[in-house]
């Protein structure tokens, strides 16, 4: 039945994003492009940049905090390592500059929200229909993704 | 169960069975569009009720939506379970060692909700064996055996494990006397030598850890079932006996002489003060004592050796016998815990006691002789009523919210209600076919959820497409929100549903468990993260300490393991999501499969016997890439000394 959920998804996704990719051709930064990408998959602008789950404002990220960045590495690599290197593609992407890729807000939706993020959002459907496999939930607080958050932005520093 | 005392009258049952299933056919509501819609839980809807069900000779628990029928969960908790590893498991092959050993099998009867004030609380469900006297409990927000107790001086735990009203105690009887101790002696010395004992297991109130509280020592009949009081009869419990003229052979007969035997009343508070005054002896005993270790999710079995045994001799007043006749089965109590109910299973009628009455001709000492120092009390003394034409072969009783009180009719297959109080009958709809007992949700409560009535039938018959020789268990749904019982649902069952209790679902649900946390498990073997992985040797033992997530193994190549090495592969699940367990098995293993649930170790051990490369795979499909879920382990010879490697990905 997962299976069968996963491959619906993945191939209407993959549709979806077809489509979609000719659509928004010209990767156009302006705004009303993306207004109407988030009308389309029934998001607001916000969302559409920072993902859908708990963290609904921009969040005020102070320079780097070494030790919660510590406490965010071994969070990594209990509950994220089986599926995310930093360097290479595994069951999940490689995190080493997830933080350029996303916003701070939206990585944190992704942990803590995955299983909406899927369902709603235009780029984890794509990722999703790339491997095959769901971003799960690892039962992570709120303040332990922020942990891995800062892990995030330390590592992608150390490049 | 029974089945063995009435065999002769049940060729006469059937016989009947057919004149009245002839001539009822119109009773059966079931089919129509009306019970259809009754029972018709919509796809993706909850059903109202969880009823869990004895599985009878499989030993375990099944766990049943009402009013669908539909099947959710065998918990495994007496036998051996190859799809989920219970009793295969490193971790919970403990949990079946007895007095006697690694047991792989039992005999489970009847399942018993947790109580708070007499009402069903949600914590945990016991259930007894039959065979090896012993007393489960199950968690039910994991809805897994968490620990299970042997009793010592004890044979045939049939009149098991019935709570007092605030789980102080679950209580124990013996179906079987033997000599206690045992000792070497002549079978025909029954009458000199052989015992009963009632058990009363303490609960604790908080962990649910059981413990024996004290035994007491009971004239050698067979006590067969039993229940605790409620309201005014909360300090007492109530046991049936049959078998008071003390037969070793031939029981079908010899133990159906007497017009009456007996319902043992005993004041568990009194037992109480004796035990704490210093009245119960100390006996030598050895009994296993199994629980799951929380922590590290592993069973523990511990051995005890002592036990609190009371004689009545010592404790006056602590124990009445209540004639009731021939060869009573089930004791229940009304909601109002005021009328106690015996299943004169060869009777023509259903007597039915009156605790307030009981303790005036306690006081009063009408008293009709005595076994070995037991007072008998006087029937007429005691009796609040009898209800007439009950059925051939009344077995057991529950009750609804609305006064009335239903009694399965074994022989005739019928459920006879009829009004408390007044005794009379007032409706009766044919069963198919023979029920044992019946279970109305909380009917044995002091708060009846009423609605239904489940019977548990012994004899399937014609029910069902036929399977050979061996037919399918079955269980039947009545409606009993109105004046009339009607009909609504067939389903089958696991095993022989002996009996059942209901619950409804939202009391439970909200507590469901749904995963283990990973940073809570602290078994040795665990790996919190890919890092933690390793494979080990010591001595001939070989330890794989081995993750699992979507959709790989870590590590997936090994290679260092030799024949004749004991391989233990310890998977530790690393998803921490709802409904991702992933499963292990590795070719040739001569052992289960094991299912380890999010955040859970759990341990296989495999005995390699030839040189070579074996794969291993999951076997729960977890992912789309669940195929490529899979490893190989590598087998080198006895004699060699090959250098251990793990990797993952290279
Ligand atoms: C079972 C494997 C698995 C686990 C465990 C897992 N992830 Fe993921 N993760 C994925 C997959 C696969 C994706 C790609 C999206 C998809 O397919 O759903 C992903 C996507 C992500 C993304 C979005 C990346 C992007 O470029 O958009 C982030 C952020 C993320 N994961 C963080 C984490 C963290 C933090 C943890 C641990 C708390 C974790 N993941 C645990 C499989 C996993
Ligand atoms: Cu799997």
């Amino acid at each position: 039945m997962k299976l069968i959920k996963a491959l619906i998804l993945a191939s209407l996704l993959l549709l979806a994003s077809c489509g979609e990719s000719k659509e928004k051709a010209p990767e156009s930064s302006n705004d009303s492009a993306k207004e109407k990408l988030a009308q389309k998959f029934g998001l607001t602008l916000f969302e559409l940049e920072n993902g859908v789950g708990p963290i609904k404002e921009k969040l005020d990220l102070s320079p780097l905090d070494i030790e919660m960045a510590s406490r965010g590495q071994k969070l990594f690599e209990e509950k994220c390592a089986s599926c995310h290197k930093l360097d290479e593609r595994f069951t999940g992407p490689a995190q080493r500059d997830v933080i350029e890729r996303r916003t701070p807000e939206y990585i944190m939706n992704m942990i803590l929200n995955p299983e909406e993020m899927i369902a709603k959002h235009p780029e984890v459907k794509k990722m999703l229909a790339m491997y095959m496999t769901s971003m799960t939930y690892q039962n992570v607080s709120k303040e332990q993704a922020r942990e891995i958050l800062e892990y995030f932005r330390k590592v992608d520093k150390e490049k | 169960m029974i089945k063995n005392k009435i065999f002769t009258l049940l060729i006469s049952g059937f016989i009947l069975g057919l004149v009245f299933t002839g001539c009822s056919n119109q009773q059966e509501a079931g089919g129509t569009d009306e019970a259809a819609k009754r029972v018709y839980v919509a796809p993706g809807q909850y059903d109202e009720f969880y009823t869990f069900m004895s599985g009878g000779f499989s030993g375990q628990v099944t766990v049943y939506g009402i009013p669908s029928g539909r099947l959710f969960k065998i918990i495994p908790v007496f036998s051996q379970d190859a799809e989920t590893a219970y009793g295969y498991s490193e971790e919970t092959k403990a949990m079946l060692n007895t007095s006697y050993g690694f047991i792989p099998w039992g005999d489970a009867h009847h399942p018993e909700l947790s109580e708070t004030d007499g009402v069903h609380d949600g914590k945990w469900l016991f259930i007894n064996e039959n065979n090896t006297p012993r007393v489960a409990r199950i968690d039910l927000t994991e809805f897994e055996t968490a620990e299970i107790l042997e009793l010592p001086n004890s044979a045939g735990n049939h009149g098991s494990p019935f709570i007092t009203e605030n789980n102080e105690y679950v209580v124990a009887s013996t179906r079987f006397s033997v000599p206690i101790p045992q000792k070497d002696v002549p079978i025909k010395s029954y009458k000199e030598n052989f015992n009963g004992t009632i058990s009363f297991i303490k609960v604790d109130k908080t962990s649910g850890e059981m413990s024996i509280g004290f035994q007491i020592l009971v004239p050698g009949f067979n006590y067969d079932l039993a229940h605790a009081g409620k309201g005014p009869s909360h300090d007492w419990a109530f046991f049936t006996c049959y078998n008071s003229e003390q037969a070793n052979s031939l029981l079908e007969i010899n133990a159906s002489r007497n017009d009456k035997d007996f319902i043992a009343a005993v004041n568990w508070k009194l037992a109480e003060k004796y035990v704490s005054e210093g009245k119960a002896k100390k006996v030598a005993a050895n009994y296993a004592h199994n629980h799951m270790d929380e922590k590290t999710q592993t069973a523990v079995s511990v051995m005890n050796k002592e036990v609190l045994v009371l004689d009545p001799k010592d404790a006056p007043g602590m124990i009445y016998y209540i004639p009731t006749p021939k060869s009573p089965h089930g004791v229940d109590v009304d909601p109002t815990g005021q009328y106690i109910v015996g299943g004169g299973k060869l009777s023509t009628v259903l007597p039915v006691h009156s605790f307030d009455k009981m303790i005036k001709a306690i006081e009063n000492k009408e008293f009709d002789g005595d076994v070995d120092g037991i007072p008998i009390l006087k029937y007429d003394a005691v009796i609040a009523g009898e209800v007439k034409e009950p059925g051939l072969g009344p077995l057991h009783t529950e009750f609804d919210d609305k006064g009335f009180a239903y009694t399965t009719a074994f022989i005739s297959s019928e459920i006879v209600k009829w009004k408390i109080g007044t005794w009379e009958v007032v409706d009766r709809v044919q069963t198919y076919y023979s029920p044992g007992h019946l279970n109305v949700p909380g009917g044995d409560t002091k708060k009846p959820w009423g609605k239904y009535v489940i019977s548990l039938n012994k004899i399937t018959k014609d029910r069902y497409l036929p399977t050979g020789p061996a037919l399918c268990q079955s269980a039947q749904l009545f409606d009993i929100s109105g004046d009339k019982m009607k009909l609504l649902l067939d389903f089958p069952t696991i095993g022989e549903p002996h009996y059942a209790q209901s619950i409804p679902a939202e009391m439970l649900m909200k507590n469901s468990k749904k995963i283990y946390k990973l940073e809570d498990n602290e078994h040795p073997y665990a790996a919190k993260g890919v890092k933690e992985t390793k494979v080990e040797r010591k001595g001939n033992e070989f330890h794989v300490t081995i993750g699992a997530s979507r959709s790989h193994f870590t590590p997936d190549n090994i290679e260092g393991a030799k024949v004749g090495d004991k391989v233990y592969f310890h998977v530790t699940n690393f998803e921490q999501d709802w409904d991702i367990p992933h499963g292990f098995a590795v070719m040739g293993n001569r052992n289960s499969e094991l299912l380890i649930m999010p955040g859970q170790t759990r341990t296989i051990l495999w005995e390699p016997q030839k040189v070579g490369v074996y794969p291993f795979y999951c076997t729960d499909f977890c992912s789309a890439l669940h195929q490529e879920m899979q490893g190989y382990i590598r087998v080198s010879a006895q004699n060699s000394n090959p250098e251990i490697k793990y990797t993952l990905g290279e």
